[in-house]
Formats: C-alpha cells, sequence, structure tokens
C-alpha cells in the first residue's frame, strides 16, 4: 500500500538484524521443513516396506548418519567439500545468470562441455609439466562452457528465443555429443568399455586428506569473485540493472543485449568450470556414462540461495553435505542414498511456494532480490 | 444546487473510520456526510489517503474502526458486490472496459444474469441504456466497440454502467485526469444532471478549479485526516491549496521571461511507428530554442511518447532528421545522446525512469554509472556515489531516511524528484520532459516546475510534452498541439487561450465534427 504512504514519510529504513533476518528466513525455514517431510518420508516407507517392528526413531537414525557422513571425521568432511565444490560453480552459474533475469537451465550442459574440454586438452597436455598442463586444461573447460552459454545468450539476442527453450536443448546435444566422443575419437583404443585416457599431470593437485583437490579452495574464492563483480564493478551493476528492470537499463544507454550474451557466455564458463572441477578433480577420466547431476542440482542450491553469490556458499554445503553422508545413512539406517534427490526435490517445492512462505513468515521485502519469481515457477523437468 | 442542507439524512456517512497500514495511518478519524443529489468533492494530494477512504466505502479494505451509514441506517460493506447491490459505484481513473466488446455488453457485464437467467435480452438492454444516456443529456450506440470511443465516451460508458445497476451513489477518482477541457465541462453536464435527479456524487480529485467548479461541498484530506470542509463560494484556489498542502503554496509559477535564443534542436520530417509497427508519428517539423520551453498539448495516444522516443534515442525514426547544435544525431543511441548533452525524464518513471529494487543512490548514477567520478576502469567508486547522492537528496529537497533505501519505498513525488535530480544536475544543451508531475503532489509540482524555469534561464532547450494541458499552458513559451501523430498548430505561450487549444487537440483544427456529438471522436 504505497499509495497509502503520505508523501514525505516514507518507510524507515530497516534495521540490520531484519535484513539478515530476510534474506535469511526462506532458506533456512525450506530447510527445516524439507528435512521434517523426509522424516514423514522415511517413517511411511518403513511402514509400508519393512517387516520389522516400527521403529520411531528411524528418522533420526537417518538423519544422524547423514550427519555423521558429512561431517563425522576429517575423511567425512573432505568428502562434503569435495561434492560441494562443483554444486558451489554451479550454483554460481545459475545464480549470476538469475541476475541478468536470465534462466539459465543449461548448466548441466555446459559442465559436461566443460568436463569434455577438461579431458580433450586434459589428455593432450597429460605429459607436460602440471604447472603448464593444470591451467591449459582448466582454461580449455572455461572456454567449452563458456562457448555451450554464449549460443543461447546470442540466440537470445539476436532472435529472441527463450533461453530456457534453448539450454534445455543443449543440454541433450551435449550428452550425446559426449557419448559420441567417448565412445569414439577419445576411446582408449582396445578398451572393453568406452573410457578415455587419464589426465595425467593436467589433474587438479590435492591439497587436504585423501582426494581433498583444489576445486575446495577455488570454489568458494570464485563466490567472492562473483560477489565482487556484481557489486563493485560497473559490469555487475549492469548485469543487475538489466535483470531488475531491462527497460530502465535500455534508457540509462546499457546495451542490453550484449550484456544478455555476456551474461550467459560467463555463467556457461561458471558452468565449465563445475565439469572441471568433476573431470581434473575427482575422476581424471571420462566414461561415455559421465554426468552426475551436478548441473541439475545447481539450480537448487542457487534458488535456495536467493542467488546471492555467498548464501551459495552455505547452499552448495547442504547438498554437498548431504551427497557425502548419503552412503552412511544407508549403511547405517538402511535408508537408500536416493533420499537425498527427495530432499533435494522437497526443497525445490517448497521454493516454488516462497511468495506463500514470504506471508507466512511476515516478510514484506526482501531487499535487492532479483526479479525471478516467474522463472521459479517453472523448474523444468529433469531428463534422465 | 443550494437544495441541500435540510434535515434530510444523509445517503451516505461515513463516522470516524480509522485505517492502519503497518507503519501509516492511511484515514485517522474520517467523518464524511454526501446528502442526497449532492456533488461532494474530496479533494487531497496523493497518498492522502483519499483512495483508502474510497477502498473502504467500496468493500475492498476493511477498517480498523468506524462505521458506514447508508440513509442513516449502519451497514457493513463485504465487497465490491456488495457495495455495487446497495447502490454504491465507482469510476475508477484507468477504466474498467473491454474495448474489443460494445458499449451494451460492457455495461451488462456481470450483470447478465439478473434479467433472465439464461439468455441475454439485448433489446430490452439497448432500449434502457439508449434511454439511460438520453435522460443525462447525451445519445450513445449500445452498438459501438467500446475501443472504437475516445477517452470521454468510454468515461460515459462507465458512468452508464453505473447508472444502469441503480447506482444512487457515484464515486468517481480523478475523472478529468484524462480528458480535454471541452469533455470535462460535457462531463460536468451529466454529473450536474445526475445530482438533479437526487444522486450523490463523490468526486476525487486534486484540480482546485474544477472542485470548484462542480462541487456543493468539499472535504479536505490530508495524511488521512480531515483539515477542512468548504463550501465552494466561501473559498478559493489559494485557501484550498493551502489547506490541502498545510503550508502556503504558489499555485502557478512565476516564469518570468524568456530570452530564447539560437535553435538547438531541429527536427524535420520526423516518422517513427509504435511497437507493433503502426505509424504513430507522421512527418513532424519543428525547432526548440535556447532558453525557451516548447510544450506539446495533445491528448494521450497522438503519438507525443513515439516522438520522444524518437528524439532522445529509444526508438528508431522511420523517417526525418534530428539535429542538435547543427549536428545531426538522428539514430543515436541513449548514450549516444545523453553523452551529447540531452536530458531525458521519460513519463513512466517506474518502467524507464528508475530501478525500483535499486538504493536511491545507485538509481541516481544509472545514467552516468561508467564515468568518472562514479567509475575508474570497471570499479565502481561508492565514495563518490554515495557523496554526490547525499549532496542530490538534499538539494532536490527527496524526502528519503538515507541514500541507501530501495527507490520503490519513496513516495511517487520523492521519486520524480530523484529523477530531476539525475536529469537535470548537469551541464544540458537539451533537455526533454515527458509528462514530469503526472500523478504528483503539489508541493512537489511546484517544486520540479521551478527547477524547469531555472534550467531554461540557464540556457538550455526544454521540450516539455503533457497530456495535463494546464502544466503546457503554465511553463511554454510556445505551444505545438500534437494531434493524429502531426503538430498542428504551434501558437504563443503566455497569449494563449485554453479553450483554442482544447479544440486544436480535440479535433486536430480541421474542419471536423466536434467530438462531442453522437459517437464521438475515434481514436483509433
Amino acid at each position: 500500500m504505497s499509495a497509502a504512504t503520505p508523501s514525505g514519510a516514507p518507510r524507515r529504513e530497516r534495521g540490520l538484524a531484519y535484513r539478515v533476518w530476510a534474506r535469511l528466513a526462506i532458506p533456512l525455514t525450506v530447510t527445516i521443513l524439507s528435512a521434517l517431510v523426509g522424516a514423514v518420508i522415511i517413517l511411511v516407507s518403513e511402514l509400508l516396506v519393512t517387516g520389522e517392528p516400527f521403529e520411531w526413531g528411524l528418522a533420526l537414525t537417518a538423519y544422524g548418519a547423514l550427519l555423521q557422513g558429512a561431517l563425522g571425521s576429517p575423511d567425512a568432511i573432505v568428502s562434503t567439500l569435495v561434492n560441494t565444490a562443483p554444486l558451489l560453480f554451479g550454483g554460481l552459474a545459475v545464480a549470476f545468470a538469475f541476475r541478468a533475469g536470465l534462466f539459465n537451465i543449461g548448466v548441466q550442459g555446459q559442465f559436461l562441455l566443460g568436463a569434455l574440454g577438461a579431458v580433450l586438452v586434459g589428455v593432450w597436455v597429460a605429459d607436460w609439466p602440471p604447472i603448464l598442463a593444470i591451467p591449459i586444461a582448466t582454461l580449455a573447460a572455461i572456454l567449452a562452457g563458456a562457448a555451450w552459454g554464449f549460443i543461447p545468450g546470442f540466440l537470445k539476442a539476436a532472435s529472441g528465443a527463450h533461453e530456457v527453450v534453448s539450454t534445455i536443448m543443449l543440454n541433450y546435444i551435449a550428452v550425446a555429443l559426449l557419448a559420441a566422443l567417448v565412445s569414439g575419437p577419445l576411446k582408449v583404443p582396445g578398451s572393453p568399455s568406452p573410457v578415455t585416457f587419464d589426465v595425467g599431470n593436467a589433474a587438479w593437485p590435492v591439497i587436504l586428506g585423501r582426494n581433498g583437490h583444489i576445486g575446495i579452495v577455488l570454489a568458494p574464492l570464485a563466490a567472492v569473485f562473483v560477489w565482487w563483480l556484481l557489486r563493485r564493478t560497473t559490469w555487475g551493476f549492469q548485469v543487475r540493472a538489466v535483470g531488475a528492470n531491462p527497460d530502465a537499463a535500455r534508457y540509462a544507454g546499457m546495451r542490453t543485449k550484449a550484456i544478455t550474451v555476456a551474461t550467459m557466455t560467463f555463467s556457461g564458463a561458471l558452468g565449465g568450470l563445475a565439469g572441471a572441477c568433476v573431470l581434473l578433480g575427482v575422476t581424471h577420466t571420462m566414461t561415455s556414462s559421465f554426468g552426475t547431476t551436478v548441473g541439475f542440482d545447481s539450480i537448487a542450491v542457487a534458488l535456495l540461495a536467493a542467488s546471492e553469490p555467498l548464501l551459495v556458499i552455505p547452499a552448495a554445503l547442504l547438498f554437498g553435505g548431504m551427497r557425502a553422508g548419503a552412503g552412511l545413512m544407508q549403511i547405517k539406517a538402511g535408508i537408500p542414498v536416493e533420499l537425498v534427490d527427495v530432499l533435494q526435490a522437497v526443497i525445490l517445492l517448497f521454493l516454488v511456494a516462497r511468495p506463500v512462505l514470504r506471508r507466512l513468515l511476515r516478510l514484506n521485502t526482501v531487499p535487492d532480490e532479483p526479479a525471478t519469481p516467474r522463472a521459479t515457477t517453472m523448474v523444468p523437468e529433469v531428463p534422465v | 444546487m443550494e437544495a441541500t442542507g435540510t434535515s434530510l439524512a444523509p445517503a451516505l456517512e461515513m463516522r470516524g473510520i480509522t485505517k492502519r497500514y503497518p507503519g501509516v495511518v492511511a484515514n485517522d478519524g474520517i467523518d464524511l456526510k454526501v446528502r442526497p443529489g449532492e456533488i461532494h468533492a474530496l479533494l487531497g494530494e496523493n497518498g492522502a489517503g483519499k483512495t483508502t477512504l474510497m477502498n473502504v466505502l467500496y468493500g475492498l479494505a476493511t477498517p480498523d474502526e468506524g462505521e458506514i451509514l447508508l440513509d442513516g441506517t449502519p451497514v457493513r460493506i463485504a465487497g465490491p458486490s456488495d457495495a455495487i447491490a446497495r447502490g454504491i459505484n465507482m469510476v475508477h481513473q484507468h477504466f474498467m472496459l473491454v474495448p474489443v466488446l460494445t458499449v451494451a455488453e460492457n455495461i451488462l457485464l456481470g450483470e447478465e444474469t439478473m434479467a433472465n437467467p439464461v439468455f441475454l435480452d439485448r433489446k430490452e438492454a439497448h432500449g434502457r441504456i439508449v434511454e439511460l444516456g438520453r435522460r443525462f443529456g447525451f445519445d450513445i450506440d449500445p452498438e459501438a466497440k467500446v475501443g472504437s470511443l475516445s477517452v470521454g465516451w468510454q468515461q460515459r460508458v462507465e458512468i452508464l454502467k453505473a447508472l444502469y445497476r441503480n447506482a444512487r451513489i457515484l464515486v468517481l477518482d480523478e475523472p478529468t485526469a484524462v480528458l480535454t477541457p471541452q469533455e470535462t465541462d460535457e462531463i460536468f453536464v451529466v454529473l450536474r444532471r445526475l445530482a438533479a435527479e437526487g444522486h450523490s456524487i463523490v468526486f476525487i480529485s486534486h484540480k482546485l478549479y474544477e472542485v470548484l467548479e462542480i462541487a456543493d461541498r468539499i472535504t479536505v484530506i490530508r495524511r488521512g485526516r480531515i483539515v477542512g470542509e468548504r463550501r465552494p463560494e466561501e473559498t478559493n484556489e489559494d485557501d484550498l491549496a493551502e489547506l490541502m498542502v498545510g503550508r502556503e503554496v504558489q499555485l502557478t509559477v512565476d516564469r518570468g521571461t524568456s530570452h530564447p535564443g539560437a535553435p538547438m534542436l531541429r527536427v524535420s520530417g520526423l516518422a517513427a511507428s509504435d511497437d507493433r509497427g503502426h505509424p504513430m508519428v507522421k512527418g513532424v517539423d519543428l525547432e526548440v530554442r535556447v532558453g525557451e520551453i516548447l510544450g506539446i498539448a495533445g491528448v494521450a495516444g497522438n503519438g507525443q511518447d513515439e516522438f520522444v522516443e524518437a528524439i532522445v534515442g529509444m526508438r528508431r525514426p522511420t523517417a526525418g532528421r534530428v539535429t542538435l547544435d547543427g549536428v545531426d544525431v538522428t539514430g543515436r543511441s541513449p548514450r549516444g545522446m545523453n553523452e551529447a548533452g540531452v536530458s531525458y525524464v521519460p513519463a513512466d518513471r517506474h518502467r524507464f525512469g528508475l530501478i525500483l529494487s535499486f538504493p536511491i543512490s545507485d538509481n541516481l548514477v544509472l545514467t552516468s554509472y561508467y564515468r568518472r567520478p562514479y567509475a575508474r576502469g570497471i570499479l565502481r567508486e561508492h565514495d563518490a556515489i554515495n557523496r554526490d547522492a547525499a549532496s542530490a537528496i538534499e538539494r532536490f529537497d527527496i524526502r528519503t531516511p538515507s541514500p541507501n533505501v530501495d527507490a520503490g519505498t519513496l513516495s511517487g513525488g520523492n521519486q520524480q524528484k530523484a529523477v530531476v535530480a539525475r536529469e537535470f544536475d548537469r551541464d544540458l544543451k537539451l533537455l526533454v520532459l515527458d509528462q514530469p508531475t503526472r500523478g504528483l503532489d503539489v508541493g512537489s509540482i511546484e517544486f520540479i516546475h521551478r527547477q524547469v524555469i531555472a534550467k531554461r534561464d540557464a540556457g538550455t532547450a526544454v521540450l516539455l510534452v503533457s497530456a495535463e494541458l494546464d502544466e503546457v499552458l503554465e511553463l511554454s513559451d510556445r505551444i505545438g498541439v500534437m494531434y493524429e501523430g502531426q503538430i498542428v498548430a504551434v501558437i504563443d505561450g503566455p497569449t494563449a487561450d485554453k479553450n483554442t487549444v482544447g479544440l486544436l487537440m480535440a479535433t486536430g483544427g480541421a474542419e471536423r465534427e466536434p467530438a462531442a456529438t453522437a459517437i464521438g471522436g475515434t481514436a483509433e
């Protein structure tokens, strides 16, 4: 009811505590609610499936194991971090595009292309000294992802093709391209299954524990970089302006189409880094079935973080931790690892209901939240 | 109209209405009495609480305190349909009509089931519509498509809609905002007839002279409270303005004399189309000189927006040339025009002028964020941005708790002051203003008008477009009248006659039927 505000007496500036609450209330509430729904699912499945005596504490046991598997030992923590890193890159890719009002569903494709670029060049430079091989292979991943982001950005600027449609189609192309290359030209000759050579010296060095590669440091640094870019540079200002009000951006003399292309390209580069993170950091080779769901999980991560780059860090940690702890949960509580997918889906569902939650929590305005509610209502199906 | 003031129970009485919103008391113990057959004006600035009060009456808002009496009986109004059933009808500022339907279909919309449970009785309905129109002084064709009617006639359709539903109390929200002076006179005739037949009319406005002309009684609201009640014969514009604003205001700025110099902007043969490709500007030749204000008068939708956008680089002209200070700038980008010394205050500040979710400080540098001192390379210089924001906020009297609150939280007047601060506060060759004071309060209008005059006197060429004829008459040194995409006349500003300009706006000056007869001017 701004019309009811007497002129000359605008609403007072809210305190810091309120502003922090306004940003964190939704993610926290959504996470807690999802955990509760997960507990109900655990109990119901126990009731339906097992013949054993019903045990109320099973949900607690399961969550306990999940937590222990994620944080219970140094190894568990490293595993959480390693699972978090690609989600963080991917989440940043989605969040950054959101800020320009673009819904980049194509992170999965950019992720796959990034991994493909990394293995393609990584195998080629596998015998070079690491100081050269690592940056070259990583750069290849960045460029491949950026190219895969540039295409939908260009199509949108040139013809108005909606990025949601074009990025989804590019996801399928990426999957097919990867399968074709890995079972064809990139396949190790004579190998029974389609697998590429190892990237050798191009692999990211391990800096923590058994498999904690440098990605666990690079990813948070990337979050700070994206935050800096959006907040402190004229370039980020333009991106946010185009996202918040494209008409006003055009009025202000910004080249909105060029910004759309640049934003999608940069977003794609971050997606490509997520691919490098998995390929150069963890698998070191590529099979034709390569491809976790990192790209799709990234969308949930960005939504949970309300596209705020620094909030992407805890959101990615939550999802990474669940992935890391799922194994122990299955062993100790007999709950299949797929529960983690269920939890993620429930989180997404609650996030889609954000306007309802906001009213329940009596949040009037969330400062500087990008204008993407219409995008959050059309979270796409995940192709299997 | 002096038959009022008897012992008759008021047709409508609102007692002690209080409505609070978080942080704001929109209505604070408002008492309002409207007698049968009375035209009661509700006068107040934007945000004073007029709309809230009427929303309470219409059942759109529930008051925290107070009661509503109709003919002396307390009632609870549950919602708009309840209000309509009780004979209260509202004509909104933005008409609630379906353009592709006919007059009759629009009037029957929502009422279809009343006469016959299955079929529309068109014949009967048409007859009633024509008869109602005649009774109040106009002939209307029930078969005409609403989209083909002029704005003045659309308003009559709205009023007919209310009458068809047996409205006894008619609320008109800023009914003249979109009308030409002639249309306003015509609608006043209709309103007087309605009152003479015993209808009560609540007339919401912020135009003082209109209220003095039409109302039997005037209630002034400021900051949610009633600050005075007057009869037109015992008051004048200055008195009402002071009540409304709370301090003495100068209603017309002293524009002084202009000292025009050499031509700054020269437009020749300019043509432009709207977003759907319809030609809207059809060959305009015009000159704006240094140190003069050229006002463009015209009924909204005659190509003014496209004309302005074609000049400032927001729209590509389809033909013609634009030269600035002798340099051809046709088809330059918005930034190119900005850097050439052209500032532009757009008509729609929410869509173009501001980013509402950005703080004031960012909005103040929206067109200069990439330049020194606000940026060094790609780095934004927050110190410079905040320092200049604080200074602009003070000099342009933008009421905000801090430069860091979002523009969307400010009142319209303060939002527009921010746009004005950004666009005026630099050396300019040409200042283009499209509806610079639309929807603002008297105080802000006064402030902005002064700034415009000051800019002119500093040697800037000013192009002013406004659908408010009063504003054009008040500020312009010369007036161009735009009609169907062409400038049909350019006349001297200070000596211009309101009715002459109004007639040119409505007819283009050609030998045409005046818009008032039959199914008036078609507005394509």
